[in-house]
């Protein structure tokens, strides 16, 4: 199976994709230049974390212009698997693929540190290899990922089922939404309506080896290769 | 044709929360102003453009937030200034 992962100006985690995907799965990677109109025969579209055009405006707000986000949109169009990841989750976001928005932390900190993660849908193209309230560890690291959207979109994600990844685990005195970035309802993950495009701040792609702090991420891409190459 | 200069004032939508205007309230309570109530912070962008007149410089404006300049989500403008230049 074949990832193609977008490089955008000011992409920093396409690499760390690229190991995830060829040392972690032993699968076929590309990468894709953001001018490019062509997606390589890619089964798979990895939306990579970083910065793409310095988040100049609003984090992902020019990056969804990019020439191949045409090509990108319609493979989501089609039922094709996109993972936004972080800066790709913004992305994501912006080019309308997924509802809502990621604003600047409640903490005005950039945060990177490593997070617990409840899968709260183990039934999505994401999340199969997971069980359902298993927690996960994997890291963190942005300074916009407070995700936000209206009430009746948020009650709509939950309903369906859309809500996968949820951050768990704050300090002792937090309630039942902490998030280390204030987002709405503690919301780390999501997926769209037909459930193929997935959007998340923590980085899985940097969670492949217990050499790296935990292989939990690792699950994420077993999951879609589990679903999509199968 | 005309050139016109537009100001555009973009804020965070009322009822999200705005940590950065917060902030800066709390700041400007420290230094003794203590009549702010709240503050918001948001972007002041200025757009040089051709249009044949006032009202298309603002339409077009209209046009370049709704689909670039402010995100639909979380935030709203509003066209400050439309001047000739």
């Amino acid at each position: 199976m074949r990832f193609g992962i977008v490089t955008f100006p000011g992409s920093n985690c396409d690499y760390d994709a690229y190991r995830a995907v060829v040392d972690g799965l032993d699968e076929d990677a590309v990468y894709l230049w953001h001018k490019d109109h062509d997606l390589q025969g890619s089964d798979v579209v990895i939306l990579p974390g970083g910065f793409s055009y310095g988040d100049y405006l609003r984090p992902g707000a020019i990056g969804r212009f990019s020439p191949i986000m045409q090509e990108v949109i319609a493979h989501a169009g089609r039922g094709g698997p996109v993972m936004g990841i972080c800066n790709g989750f913004q992305i994501a976001c912006e080019a309308g693929l997924l509802p809502g928005a990621l604003l600047r932390n409640a903490s005005l900190m950039f945060v990177c540190e490593p997070t617990r993660l409840r899968v709260e849908n183990n039934d999505s193209m994401f999340t199969s290899e997971f069980s359902r309230g298993e927690i996960l560890t994997i890291p963190i690291a942005h300074g916009d990922g407070r995700y936000t959207a209206d009430a009746d979109t948020l009650d709509r994600l939950e309903g369906e089922g859309q809500v996968i990844l949820r951050y768990a685990g704050g300090p002792a005195d937090a309630d039942e939404w902490w998030s280390p970035n204030g987002a709405q309802r503690a919301i780390a993950g999501i997926v769209n309506d037909g459930g193929n495009v997935l959007g998340m701040m923590p980085h899985p792609e940097r969670a492949i080896d217990q050499l790296l702090g935990s292989a939990d991420g690792l699950g994420i891409f077993r999951s879609v290769l589990a679903q999509v190459g199968a | 044709m005309s050139v016109f200069r537009v100001a555009i004032h973009i804020v965070p939508r009322r009822g999200i929360l705005d940590p950065q205007g917060k902030a800066v309230a709390d700041s400007l309570h420290s230094l003794g102003f203590s009549a702010v109530r709240d503050v918001h912070v948001g972007r002041h962008v200025v757009i040089e453009l051709d249009a044949s007149d006032r009202s298309g410089a603002d339409a077009a404006a209209r046009t370049m937030c709704e689909r670039l300049l402010a995100n639909p989500v979380t935030e709203d403008f509003e066209i400050a200034t439309v001047s000739t230049l």
